[in-house]
């Protein structure tokens, strides 16, 4: 369970808890869809299954002071980032107890805690964030670094050359984690791009990249590490492409008329939730009894959350012009 | 008082906003080794090095974002972007994200940056470099929008709006760089609510703001030699409006005309004829009149140019037709 060229000692604790995490992501988003067709959740809801591996392995190297910019399909960053699931449940409601306070729903999460921005549901647009971000804490002096979650289609955007350029000619801390999941919505990836090969764009800007096969959570940990270990150095930025794929639809409203049930079939059987629970067997580091824990501690989590939801306030209509800018000056 | 020119004036303001505030720095294109598209970042290279006086490449949407969100994290940058025609590839991340991020946030996030621009024509410099869309930013929730008309406003805005907590676009009209006049050696932070009367006067009120003040004012003196006591507002602050003080102004004199150098359809004027509509309809003793921008990208020729945009004439056309005469 390792990519080419990378040795990472797993001991049964993470390994679990690699698999713990990416079923809480797979089990509330589940839950959501649920959720989605009983109008609880509305607006657009895009789902990350089959993509847990990348927001999991990435989010086990970053610290505490680290940033975080995520895109609209970023329920699974959240949860790995370590935003309550209650308040990203309450944030999908529209309740005042979510993590935007109801006034971002499921493509804009956001938490200062964590220091998680969005849930950004501009293709590239978080970009130039990471750029700024970064740039903040070099001139300030912190260790910390930026790492900037986007969908290959952003790669298409102008927002991706200029904040490419900008972090390589500044050697900023960014670590770009580009998730390959070949369909910018609905468009296959080369009827879409040119270059297919994302990685070999990014070289372009005289940027170190590397692809890593993002179906697999210990090979995605470890590319990062390595790479965010180099970004902490001083190296400047760094790029890594995660090759996945995402098993549902693009959003709840897509049939999905692009692509063949062969193809879903194929990636499916390449699930890495299944891959690492496999693994964990092969290896005896899953003990009988491990996944069923697991499992029930999830569904208690999830249930928790949608009870939490459902339970929680709206923000008072009066409130509605709060936070548009800080109160008047008198 | 010591004679300077408006583009001093800005300079000043950076200079002593970067000594004051160690969070404060400048980037934009050419602001550093060039010495500033209009010269007012000259010399500040020098003064602050590279790190606080930052070039940027040509990629409006990049460096504005990239403020944006150094504000976010503890920075005080000011942007410069060149003109605000080219401030349209910078418009994705001062809507999307500057404008919004407070609320989309529950008001987790705040951005504290500040954009500046050169705006206007005059300068025979074509449709893309001519254009005012400052009335287009302040359609939009969750920025303020400031337009400096004055040398007490150039010097003193820039810390003001620093000290806000949320965004604020500074749109500088460029015929105004040059501008000379005394200013106080103390000339300092200014208020950037308040619209500002320039010229008190009973019979008509002639609203305006940025590069048309001096034009308005030139105006009110022809008028007055014709018996016409012209007040002259400086909107000074385009978002938020100061109701307060155009209402009272169009109150006193009955009558009012919004000189905008914006096109005339969806305009800033629009807007304020609208208020004033709305405010103060059964005070008027005349439709609300407006002077604007001809409909039509603005041209090279410098004849045309000058046809297009507010002139003296047409404003003293306009207040006089409002009085009936």
């Amino acid at each position: 369970m390792t990519g080419a060229g990378t040795k990472v000692h797993l001991t049964r604790e993470h390994g679990l808890a690699l698999l713990a995490q990416m079923l809480r992501i797979r089990r509330f988003e589940e839950r959501c869809a649920e959720l989605y067709t009983q109008e609880k959740i509305r607006g657009f809801l895009h789902l990350y299954i089959g993509e847990e591996a990348v927001a999991t392995g990435v989010m086990e190297t970053l610290t505490p002071e680290d940033r975080i910019v995520a895109t609209y399909r970023e329920h699974g960053h959240a949860l790995a980032r370590g935003i309550s699931m209650n308040a990203v449940m309450a944030e999908m409601y529209g309740k005042a107890a979510g993590c935007s306070r109801g006034r971002g729903g499921s493509m804009h999460l956001f938490d200062r805690e964590t220091n998680f921005y969005g849930g950004n549901a501009i293709v590239g647009g978080g970009l130039p964030m990471a750029v700024g971000l970064a740039l903040a804490d070099r001139m300030q002096d912190r260790a910390a670094l930026t790492c900037c979650f986007f969908g290959e289609g952003a790669a298409a955007e102008g927002e991706f050359h200029e904040s490419m350029n900008l972090a390589a000619l500044w050697k900023l801390p960014v670590l770009f984690v580009c998730e390959n999941n070949l369909y910018a919505m609905g468009t296959r990836l080369d009827l879409s791009e040119a270059e297919t090969d994302i990685a070999a764009k990014a070289r372009g800007y005289a940027m170190p990249a590397e692809a890593v096969d993002g179906m697999d959570v210990v090979a995605v940990e470890a590319a990062a590490r390595r790479l965010g270990t180099e970004i902490r150095e001083g190296g400047g930025p760094r790029f890594l492409e995660c090759r996945t794929y995402r098993f549902r639809a693009h959003s709840m409203f897509d049939p999905q008329l692009y692509r063949t049930k062969e193809e879903v079939e194929a990636w499916t059987e390449r699930d890495p939730i299944a891959r690492l629970r496999a693994w964990l067997e092969e290896v005896r580091y899953l003990h009988a009894g491990d996944l069923d824990r697991i499992e029930a501690e999830t569904a208690d989590e999830v249930e928790a959350a949608v009870a939490f939801a459902e339970a929680a306030e709206w923000e008072p209509v009066e409130d509605l012009m709060t936070d548009v800018g800080a109160e008047a000056r008198t | 008082m010591s004679v300077t020119t408006y583009r001093e004036a800005v300079r000043a303001a950076i200079r002593e906003a970067m000594q004051k505030d160690e969070r404060v720095f400048l980037m934009g294109e050419d602001v550093g080794h060039y010495g500033g598209c209009y010269a007012v970042s000259k010399g500040l290279l020098e003064e602050f090095g590279p790190e606080r006086i930052r070039d940027t490449p040509l990629s409006e949407s990049a460096f504005t974002g990239a403020g944006i969100a150094a504000a976010m994290a503890g920075m005080r940058p000011i942007v410069e972007v060149m003109t605000v025609n080219f401030s349209l590839l910078a418009l994705d991340q001062i809507m999307n994200t500057a404008a919004t991020i407070r609320h989309m946030s529950g008001g987790q996030f705040r951005c504290p940056v500040v954009i500046r621009m050169a705006t206007g024509a005059g300068r025979q410099l074509a449709a893309q470099h001519s254009h005012s869309l400052e009335g287009w930013y302040a359609h939009i929730p969750g920025i303020r929008v400031l337009a400096p008309a004055t040398l007490e406003d150039a010097r003193g805005m820039l810390w003001t709006a620093l000290d806000d907590p949320d965004p604020v676009l500074i749109f500088e009209n460029a015929l105004l760089y040059n501008m000379e006049g005394e200013l106080a050696d103390d000339a300092g932070a200014v208020d950037i609510d308040r619209a500002a009367i320039r010229r008190e006067g009973h019979d008509i009120t002639l609203l305006t703001y940025g590069g048309s003040l001096g034009k308005t004012l030139a105006a009110a003196e022809q008028l007055e030699g014709d018996g016409i006591s012209a007040e002259v507002i400086d909107l000074r602050t385009l978002r938020p409006l100061d109701e307060g003080t155009i209402l009272a102004s169009v109150a006193r004199t009955r009558r009012a005309i919004v000189v905008d150098e914006g096109w005339r359809t969806g305009s800033l004027a629009a807007e304020v004829s609208a208020r004033i509509m709305e405010g103060a309809f059964w005070e008027l003793d005349a439709p609300v009149g407006r002077v604007c921008s001809a409909e039509v990208p603005i041209p090279y020729a410098q004849h045309l140019e000058a046809a297009a945009i507010p002139q003296v004439p047409g404003i003293v056309a306009a207040a006089r037709a409002a009085m009936g005469r």
